[in-house]
């Protein structure tokens, strides 16, 4: 029951930068946070409407699984129910929850209320890929990838998902990370041992070497 | 795999503070949803169901938040009623919630100390410690369907091995800032909430926890199993579900392969019923298309309103406690038949021999999930 598992993929969005596999793509130190997602957004050449109604957690977890995937994920090869996501971070969506109260006291906003949820960044790359399979956030203080491990290992080793997008998508003020990994049995060309050291090597070094 | 049993549980609702109370307040049709007016949640009367009491634990420090303290008195009368130790290393504290400690974004100016106070896993850490469990908790916040999902992270980290016992907790507050964003999205039913009827008009809110727990260990069963669950995602809209429902039928069937079951196995539905009118109509759809439209099904948000991360939670209490006593609870607020495609709504108190019961829940983001439940 017990398959091999790889991370195919990861990408690393943190402190003005991007990473992916290892290699810096993209720096912009001279933004704020909003003007840094706009800019990667424009720098990938990505276009994709619903990005500008976004809030900047969804912005954020948006753009890393956009430049996970992006020439690295065959999606042909899998059912949209066998592809999931498995994402965590410390603070939930208490960046919109804030921006949501300010609007309380004038008029409560349905478009900033529905942002109020921390799975929406999970919605909003499912729609974009229609991606049907099992998708969860969890909370906890800091990237716990000893428990990511062990839970994206039994959905694959008991064949609910096939493929799996798992990791951390945190922002809060002027504060963001994202660490995406992809994880599928089949190793590729980029492919590592899907193991919480190598996601923790990743996640603090941006590579494994 | 190893049997996954219910050890015990807890609901801590408006109409009573244990499980045995709930359940008997059920059978007598008695909701907790009134007529408010509090202008600290919201200039308008709204119906809800809210606890009339504010201490639930004793707190003399004033350590604990409203939210927190739920927590701890549904867990305490749950773990009092187990021989699970929470103290032993083989077992886990799972919490559910979609806004835990928000409130306090309208009662404190926000500064750092705030902002740690309103993260979940401070919660988590507060109640693990409260408790003396010595594992670091999991916090599970994924919409409504947040419940169901901890139930099912609980069931994973039995069957994997990595625990014996996992104590599943949920809770939420109304604060205005849940209130306020259901009213701008006009979602909050001028009456009592009306599930899957003709006239329903919208969800009506309501708080609550609920405590289960689960073990590997056949000591500790008490007849009812955890057989199987899934998740699914409609990758379609972010507020509004699926317009086919195949999403969440999706998770049914896979719930089912999951448990080994049919869909002929099952003896009643207990549906997530939020009231409104396209959740209503999906579901109903998901239902039929999973060939369970023959099926009794109940709503249990009459009674409850809507409670967030405590909903899948409470919502499959009644229904284990509805297998143990082969009694389905009637649909309150139901009267006729308001969906395209027709359910076997239950509408009165239903007696049976009930062996299997599947629990279903969709939320914001798209998510779906399912669970069985079963008699050993």
């Amino acid at each position: 029951m017990i398959a091999e598992k790889y991370i195919t993929s990861g990408c690393l969005i943190s402190n003005h930068t991007v990473y992916k596999n290892g290699e810096l793509l993209f720096v912009n130190k001279d933004a704020d946070v909003p003007g840094f997602l706009l800019s990667v957004y424009k720098h990938f050449d990505i276009n994709y409407s619903r990005f500008y109604k976004m809030d900047n957690l969804s912005k954020l977890g948006w753009l890393a699984s956009e430049i996970l995937l992006k020439n690295s994920f065959q999606k042909e090869n899998y059912r949209p129910e066998d592809i999931g996501l498995i994402l965590s971070n410390a603070n939930s969506s208490l960046d919109t929850d804030q921006k949501y109260m300010a609007s309380v006291k004038d008029i409560p906003s349905p478009l900033l209320f529905v942002y109020t949820l921390p799975n929406i960044v999970t919605g909003e790359i499912c729609i974009r890929n229609n991606f049907k399979g099992e998708d969860a956030f969890f909370v906890f203080d800091s990237f716990n990838a000893d428990f990511i491990e062990n839970y994206v290992s039994s959905l694959l080793d008991n064949n609910i998902l096939q493929a799996c997008i798992c990791g951390w998508v945190e922002l809060l003020g002027d504060e963001y990370k994202a660490a995406l990994f992809l994880v599928e049995k089949l190793k590729g060309n980029e492919a590592v041992s899907f193991t919480k050291e190598h996601m923790n090597k990743i996640f603090d070094d941006k590579k494994i070497n | 795999m190893s049997g996954v049993f219910i050890v015990s549980d807890n609901i801590l609702s408006p109409i009573g503070l244990t499980t045995s109370k709930n359940f008997g307040q059920l059978k007598k049709s008695v909701s907790g949803i009134q007529k408010h007016h509090d202008t600290a949640l919201s200039d308008q009367p709204f119906y809800a169901a809210l606890f009339d009491q504010s201490g639930f634990i004793k707190d003399s420090d004033h350590k604990y938040t409203r939210f927190e303290q739920l927590l701890m008195a549904s867990i305490s009368d749950a773990l009092q009623n187990s021989s699970v130790d929470a103290g032993d290393k083989k077992t886990v504290l799972i919490i559910s919630s979609t806004k835990g400690n928000i409130s306090l974004l309208e009662t404190e100016s926000y500064n750092p100390t705030i902002q740690k106070r309103i993260s979940l896993p401070a919660s988590a850490k507060l109640v693990a410690e409260y408790f003396g469990f010595i594992n670091q908790p999991v916090v599970v916040s994924n919409a409504c369907i947040s419940g169901i999902m901890a139930i099912l992270t609980g069931m994973r980290l039995i069957q994997s091995g990595q625990y014996e016992n996992a104590v599943i907790a949920g809770a939420d507050v109304i604060s205005k800032f849940v209130l306020s964003g259901f009213q701008s999205f006009q979602a909050i039913s001028p009456g009592p909430c009306k599930p899957f009827d003709v006239n329903r008009d919208g969800i009506s809110l309501g708080e609550g926890a609920a405590t289960i727990i689960l073990s590997a260990n056949p000591k500790n069963a008490q007849g009812i199993k955890v057989m199987g669950g899934a998740v699914s995602n409609d990758a379609n809209h972010i507020s509004a579900p699926s317009r086919t429902g195949a999403e969440l039928c999706q998770a049914i069937t896979k719930t089912l392969d999951n448990a080994h079951l049919l869909a002929t196995d099952i003896d009643f539905i207990s549906a997530h019923g939020t009231a409104t009118i396209y959740n209503d109509e999906m579901e109903a759809t998901a239902i039929t298309l999973a060939n369970l439209q023959t099926v009794p099904v109940n709503s249990l948000k009459g009674y409850y309103g809507h409670t967030l991360g405590a909903a899948g939670l409470i919502e499959s209490i009644v229904s284990i406690h509805s297998l143990k006593e082969n009694l389905v609870i009637p649909t309150l607020g139901f009267n006729e038949t308001g969906t395209t495609n027709p359910l076997n709504i239950c509408t009165d108190l239903l007696s049976g021999n009930f062996t299997n019961c599947l629990k279903t829940a969709s939320g914001f983001g798209g998510c779906n999930a399912a669970v069985v439940f079963s008699k050993q």
